[in-house]
């Protein structure tokens, strides 16, 4: 490229985007004239978690993982007890430690998809993606709609008990071990979760129709916003049912044409590779037939609602036939589209908790098995943003000698950069940039729910920082939100 | 009581024993909780850490190795003696490197429990973050020398219950650290899981192997009751 074509080229740098769980950073390339020329989403902390793991026992892999994410450890807790299931040669854990850990997940996702719905995702589709911050925020949210709110809050909260009657704490708890479960559910237990589970999934029903309501209304706008096609990845269970806790790999095209099926844990590196980029600390896995280029795909709830065949819970399998019908059938490739299938799911969820907590199994005492005892183990999860790989070798010591974790947000990665890429090139292009446009940008990304902070493992608060910077690397302008 | 038995007092409470006791065992029979680590029921006692230190006649001795007397005046539970031991616990947690959150052991560990009943929040001193060895190579157990508050008590437990020697300690001051009875670690050692030593750590340091957070939270010796409640309980009693 002819050298001043690059020497006019500008930098606009956001950072972090606010309201999304962790850290994250955002640049704008612009060209001479201020075109976008390419946008990137940075992960600007390290990634250091799968070293400290290394030498530590694989019982203590389910505890210990669950702490690199304050966010969803219930989704890293439950995955790393799968991987250590097949280590401890427990092919099939008993009726009650299954049901247990499905239940826990289930109250983990209803919790977070209640709280990204209501916290992080209504006070932009309620008041716009150009309202200012002051407006824009869950504040206003509970001043416009406090039922709402409320509701919100309560949802949360019965969620979050779920985890501590099935995990011990509503944090960072120890409940599910290699080979089942350390508890099961007392009756009592269940007598309290089951006088609310009918308001729950009320309320969760209302969150969806809330959501699809505001969806159609905007439906021209909101569903071009940000939208681009790619393949979709997931779990599904054997015969192609949505299934949040296990099941084998799915990968469809964006045209809803199947690119792999029924892929087990244990052979995922023969169908997914990870590529990395010099500029990011994070990951970008891709579909190994495809290549890099092309076999980049999303994960998540519009992934699954996208992939699986049917739900197996009357609502959201009602809802998910409104829901594909937009594209006939075919694939839904649009970004804000994460929104109505993660209420989907929320709905589906209750459903699953009302249907658990009316099983007796849940109060069984065989909560622990093993067999045969091998040294790799792997397994998967839908965590509540995406698929979550985790993969471990131990060796005769029961020590941890490697891990590699894929997780949702890396998952994402490519489809986040995507975004903002459109995003940017919809609505920011030859335009001035204001807190509005900017803020597109964070709704596009916020429609993946990234969890920042799980995806590279890193501490640390950082203010919002834009920048603005020449091909020469002098800072044009600068400001500074939060 | 026997006719030579010899009276005192711990803390103005009038405490009865018989004359070839420790002043913590007659305030264990007499429902009278001095905080303790090294110390053993089934052991010798050892007099390592300290934790134990009581004032007799207002000068400091362990409450775990000095006998009893007729007309001593203990002092235990004082806001002095408190402040003593919270050091020395806090000293323990700075020596080693204590993941509380993910080990194994928390909600069993004494030390932790300790901490928790002497209200130690945040530790004050420096972190000394020093390099310890863990050695896995036994089948069955396992030793993670970051948890190791050298209380001794494996040392003795194998000595004195299981007829072995094990255990031993090497170097001085703050290079101390346990050591095993093979150059090649603890899976060369005559160590078996069922030995009394193999289960007598007070902290997660010398453990057994594959039992890893089995009992749920809640249910854990120390999730509802600090520690002592047990010897504490027998007072309230009777
Ligand atoms: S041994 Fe005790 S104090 Fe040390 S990390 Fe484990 S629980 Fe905490
Ligand atoms: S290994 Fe345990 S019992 Fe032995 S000295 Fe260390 S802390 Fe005490
Ligand atoms: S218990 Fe007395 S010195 Fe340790």
């Amino acid at each position: 490229m002819a050298k001043t074509a690059t020497q006019g080229k500008r930098k606009i740098t956001i950072n972090p985007v606010t309201r999304v769980e962790g850290h994250g950073k955002v640049t704008l390339h612009l060209d001479d004239a201020g075109h976008i020329e390419q946008a990137r989403f940075h992960i600007i902390e390290f990634r250091g978690f799968e070293r400290f793991v290394q030498g530590r026992f694989y019982w203590e892999a389910p505890t210990i993982v669950q702490r690199l994410c304050g966010i969803c450890p219930v989704s890293h807790h439950l995955a790393a007890s799968k991987a250590m299931d097949v280590i401890v040669g427990a092919d099939k854990i008993t009726p009650t430690a299954e049901k247990m850990r499905r239940l826990m997940h289930y109250g983990q996702t209803f919790q977070s998809h209640a709280m990204h719905f209501y916290h992080l995702c209504s006070p932009d589709l309620l008041f716009g993606f150009d309202a200012p911050v002051e407006k824009r925020n869950v504040i206003a949210v509970i001043e416009a709609a406090p039922e709402t709110a409320t509701h919100a809050v309560l949802m949360r909260k019965y969620g979050q008990e779920i985890i501590k009657a099935t995990c011990g704490k509503k944090v960072h708890g120890t409940g599910s071990i290699p080979g089942g479960m350390n508890k099961n559910l007392s009756i009592e237990e269940r007598d309290v979760f089951l006088k609310d589970i009918d308001t729950m999934l009320e309320w969760s029903v209302e969150a969806l129709n809330l959501c699809k309501k505001i969806t159609l209304e905007k439906k021209d706008f909101l569903l071009a916003f940000g939208a681009f096609d790619s393949n979709h990845v997931g779990i599904v269970r054997e015969d192609g049912c949505l299934d949040l806790y296990d099941g084998k790999l799915r990968a469809k095209a964006a045209d809803g044409a199947i690119i792999f099926d029924q892929v087990a844990p244990a052979d995922y590196l023969d169908y997914i590779a990870e590529e990395v980029r010099p500029w990011s600390y994070m990951k970008f896995p891709f579909i190994r037939s495809l290549g890099k280029e092309k076999g980049w795909y999303r994960v998540g709830p519009l992934a699954r609602i996208n992939i699986c065949d049917y739900i197996d819970t009357p609502i959201a399998e009602k809802e998910r036939q409104e829901f594909m019908a937009l594209g006939g059938g075919k694939p839904i490739n649009a970004s804000m589209a994460y929104h109505w299938a993660r209420m989907i799911e929320l709905v589906h969820s209750a459903e699953k908790i009302k249907e658990l907590l009316n099983d007796s199994d849940l109060q069984g005492d065989k909560l622990v098995t093993s067999g045969k005892r091998r040294n790799r183990g792997v397994a998967w999860i839908e965590a509540p943003r995406g698929t979550l790989f985790h993969h471990y070798e131990v060796n005769d010591r029961d020590q941890i000698t490697l891990a590699n974790l894929i997780v949702s947000t890396t998952n994402n990665n490519e489809a986040m950069n995507r975004v903002v890429q459109v995003v940017a090139k919809q609505y920011l292009e030859g335009k001035e940039i204001t807190e509005g446009l900017l803020n597109h940008i964070e709704v596009g990304i916020r429609a993946y729910d990234p969890c920042l902070s799980c995806a590279t493992h890193a501490l640390g608060q950082m203010r919002l920082h834009v920048q603005l910077v020449g091909a020469d690397g002098a800072v044009l302008d600068e400001k500074y939100r939060g | 009581m026997s006719k030579d038995a010899v009276t005192f007092t711990i803390d103005g409470v009038e405490v009865k024993a018989k004359p070839d006791q420790t002043i913590m065992e007659a305030a264990d029979a007499a429902g009278i909780y001095i905080p303790r680590l090294c110390y053993h029921k089934d052991l010798l006692p050892g007099g390592h850490c300290r934790v134990c230190t009581v004032r007799v006649n207002g000068r400091p001795a362990n409450a775990c190795t000095f006998p009893v007397n007729s007309g001593i005046v203990v002092e235990n539970d004082t806001e002095e003696l408190k402040a003593l031991r919270r050091d020395i616990i806090e000293m323990l947690f700075v020596e080693g490197n204590h993941y509380c959150p993910s080990c194994e052991a928390s909600g069993k560990c004494e030390l932790q429990a300790m901490a928790y009943r002497l209200e130690l929040l945040t530790p004050q001193m420096p972190y000394a973050w020093p390099k310890r060895e863990l050695d896995a190579t036994h089948p069955d157990v396992y030793l993670d020398r970051d948890r190791c508050i050298l209380c001794g008590r494996c040392v003795r437990a194998s000595v004195q219950l299981d007829g072995k020697r094990v255990f031993g300690f090497e170097n001085r001051g703050a290079q101390k650290r346990i050591a095993v009875d093979s150059a090649t670690g603890m899976g060369d050692t005559d160590l078996s899981a069922k030995d009394r030593a193999a289960s007598i750590c007070p902290t997660g340091c010398l453990t057994i192997k594959r039992q890893g957070y089995l009992t749920p939270v809640g249910k854990r010796p120390y999730d509802k009751v600090p520690i002592g409640s047990d010897i504490e309980k027998k007072q309230a009693a009777g």
